[in-house]
């Protein structure tokens, strides 16, 4: 039924991990080697690229820093979108969420006095994560209440986010100090900052849990069996009794949760502050994440660590080979592109092709399920 | 015997069209209202209207061409950039804007090449598909975008004649550019093809029931294929409108979210093109007011929160009309030969 993970020991399970890590990898490669002749073609040497883009990313303990900390976000928003795909939802409005998680934070971080260190920062988190599943619950509503597909709602959502915490960044919540005329809100309270140790973020501890908890969730509670189910075949879901709408809406709110405690990790971990612009596109990258990483919690963590490794070495790629940082979204929508069109990579590794039941389906149309 | 009968008649005039007539009325008083009030100003917000629907009503007639086919297009937005995108670039490097426009043309249809092979025959999930020609379009244009490069003019009103000297429709309908004319004459194209030719009917029978087109001998990839790159080749229409007529240059992202908007317009005007355009011709209002807004002065609302107005009214739309109005029935479902 609704369970198609086969329990089975020893080298079988070897062998099974291979296989299914094979068509991501694939993609990878492929992608890579695009993304190489793009970059012949403009006039730049891709080998000295790529050695460049590895070396920022993991030629120093401040490389793997930079590293982990452009993945920790990734992983979150992947995660957002991997779990509301799980009950068929394409979450595209992370970003919105992010944000909203991110400014709410930094609110709590740079408003709030007189906290403890760790409560502080907990509380900020907390605040973020509440901010983005709140704005995820609008999305989710409006789909079981009026038929409003989530991938456009999502999107506007999206903007208007942006135009809101833009205008709380200019408005109520902006940096008022003597000098600053920029849009951003003020730093928040040592308090509230996540701390690094040595070269790892605690931020990055925190997704890994996240992708446990989510798998936890989904695996190995009655509400992750529902979630599954009505991703699956939400007519079956509901003959059998399941709440279709309560679990919509319940999953959105998981998901933009998820997103929120990003964003409000890339504010208390990273940047201190909220200032619109850091984290634009973060959302759309959740997509890559989450396909790449075969839409499982576990599988987000290594795909977003590479699309943080990419973004944490173009810097140094652009100094040193001069090849414009933009090409990391170039190879990114190829590794896209060539994960959802699996058949291509099975073909060229000679694998068999994928069954009915291990494609994604999303496009049920407009309407209400 | 008569009068019953035409009195009839007029009742089922009036169920069909009473709707319609009654906004247009309310429209055109409100138009007149406001025209003797401050000439000018209704001038420049219709003629603002009009141009805002542009690339909204050709990305809804993209979406719609492909829908009707039963292929969901949500690329429209990454086909616009692209096509923006290189439409520029060839004006800039030829100097001609027609070849620019061209270009356009030709990059979108490529895309929609792109999403066909992709949906038709590799039979991908088609959101994700759209997704990925998003991403794409965002970063080859982000990655090939050199910051300095000037474009040679942009299109420029053409006024027809003495059309164009009759007060407030003159300047409105009859001095527009170029690809906003086209944008008007396609609307009535696209009806024409889609409910008065043998391939609107084909269109329509593979967007509602592909084995019944199928069995008739209708090539159902073929029509999918065609429909999906000609409609590529309208949101590049709309994507060069925007680098080429619009604004006469290049930003990064400068769809802004116009691709799915326009995916809104097309629901709001129930996968027909007429009703597209009133939709788009709404959101423009929304847009060309929104400047009004902005620059008028007379009220005192935060410039965002204006920006916001086109994105709420798509939710708001979306909210309220999705569930009345009904896609073709094969919509987001690829199609599997038998046998």
């Amino acid at each position: 039924m609704a369970e198609p993970a086969k329990r089975t020991s020893g080298w079988p399970n070897v062998r099974r991990f291979v296989r299914s890590i094979a068509v991501p990898l694939g993609a990878v490669a492929l992608a890579l080697i695009i993304g190489a002749v793009i970059i012949e073609l403009s006039g730049a040497s891709a080998l000295k690229a790529y050695e460049a883009l590895a070396q920022g990313a993991f030629g120093n303990a401040r490389g793997w820093q930079r590293t982990l900390e452009k993945s920790t976000p990734l992983i979150f928003s992947g995660l957002a979108v991997a779990f509301a795909f799980k009950a068929g939802l394409f979450n595209i409005g992370a970003q919105g969420q992010l944000l909203f998680g991110a400014i709410t934070a930094a609110w709590v971080g740079f408003a709030v006095h007189g906290l403890p260190p760790g409560i502080h920062a907990a509380v900020a988190l907390t605040a973020g994560a509440i901010a983005g599943g709140l704005y995820g619950a609008i999305p989710g509503a409006l789909k079981t209440y009026t038929g409003a597909h989530e991938v456009i709602t999502t999107i506007m959502l999206n903007y208007v986010a942006m135009g809101f915490t833009d205008y709380l960044a200019n408005g109520p919540l902006k940096d008022t100090s003597p000098g600053n005329i920029v849009a951003r809100t003020p730093k928040i309270l040592p308090s509230a900052t996540l701390p690094t140790w040595h070269w790892l973020p605690f931020g990055f501890v925190l997704a890994v849990a996240a992708a446990a908890i989510t798998w936890w969730i989904l695996r190995r509670t009655t509400l992750g069996f529902e979630i599954r189910t009505v991703g699956q075949n939400p007519h079956a879901a509901r003959y059998a009794g399941m709440k279709v709408a309560r679990t919509v809406i319940l999953t959105m709110v998981l998901s933009a949760l998820l997103a929120g405690i990003g964003g409000a990790v890339e504010t208390q971990g990273v940047v201190k502050r909220y200032e619109p612009g850091f984290n634009a596109n973060l959302g759309f990258d959740g997509i890559t994440v989450a396909l790449l990483g075969k839409t499982d919690p576990f599988g987000v963590i290594p795909a977003a660590m590479l699309l943080g490794a990419m973004r944490a070495g173009s810097n140094q790629m652009q100094f040193k080979a001069h090849v414009a940082q933009e090409i990391t979204d170039v190879v990114q929508a190829l590794m896209l592109f060539f994960v959802a069109a699996d058949m291509i990579v099975r073909w060229l590794l000679r694998m068999r092709q994928a069954e009915e039941g291990e494609k994604i389906t999303l496009s049920t149309g407009w309407g209400a399920q | 015997m008569n009068k019953p009968a035409s009195f009839a008649n007029w009742k089922l005039f009036w169920k069909r069209w009473g709707v319609g007539l009654s906004v247009a009325g309310v429209i055109i008083a409100a138009i007149a209202y406001y025209y003797a009030r401050s000439p000018q100003a209704t001038e420049a917000v219709l003629a603002s209207t009009l141009r805002q629907s542009v690339p909204l009503v050709l990305g809804a007639l993209c979406g719609l061409l492909g829908e009707r086919a039963a292929v969901i297009n949500i690329g429209i937005e990454g086909q616009m950039l692209m096509a923006a995108f290189v439409g520029f670039l060839v004006n800039v490097y030829t100097g001609n804007l027609l070849l620019g426009v061209l270009a356009g043309i030709a990059v979108g249809a490529l895309l929609g090449l792109l999403l066909a092979f992709m949906s038709v025959t590799l039979k991908i999930d088609q959101i994700i598909g759209g997704t990925v020609i998003n991403i794409l379009a965002i970063g080859l244009t982000g990655y090939f975008y050199k910051v300095g490069l000037s474009g040679h003019g942009k299109l420029n009103a053409i006024p027809l004649g003495p059309l164009a000297k009759i007060p407030l429709l003159g300047p409105v309908l009859f001095n527009n550019p170029p690809i906003t004319y086209t944008a008007i004459i396609l609307v009535f194209v696209v009806h024409y093809v889609l409910f008065y030719t043998p391939w609107g009917l084909r269109t329509r029978a593979v967007g509602e029931h592909p084995r019944a087109a199928d069995t008739l001998g209708i090539n159902v990839y073929l029509v999918r294929y065609v429909n999906v790159v000609v409609g590529g080749a309208l949101a590049g229409l709309a994507g060069a409108y925007l680098s080429l007529e619009a604004v006469g240059s290049f930003e990064r992202l400068m769809t802004n979210g116009r691709g799915f908007v326009a995916l809104a317009v097309m629901i709001f005007g129930k996968w027909t093109p007429l009703g597209s355009w009133g939709a788009a011709l709404l959101f423009g209002f929304a847009s060309a007011i929104q400047t009004q807004l902005q620059f008028g002065g007379k009220v005192n609302i935060p410039p965002q929160f204006i920006g916001m107005l086109p994105y709420l009214l798509t939710i708001i739309v979306l909210a309220g009309f999705v569930g009345r109005a009904r896609p073709p029935a094969a919509d987001g479902i690829p199609y599997e030969k038998e046998g």
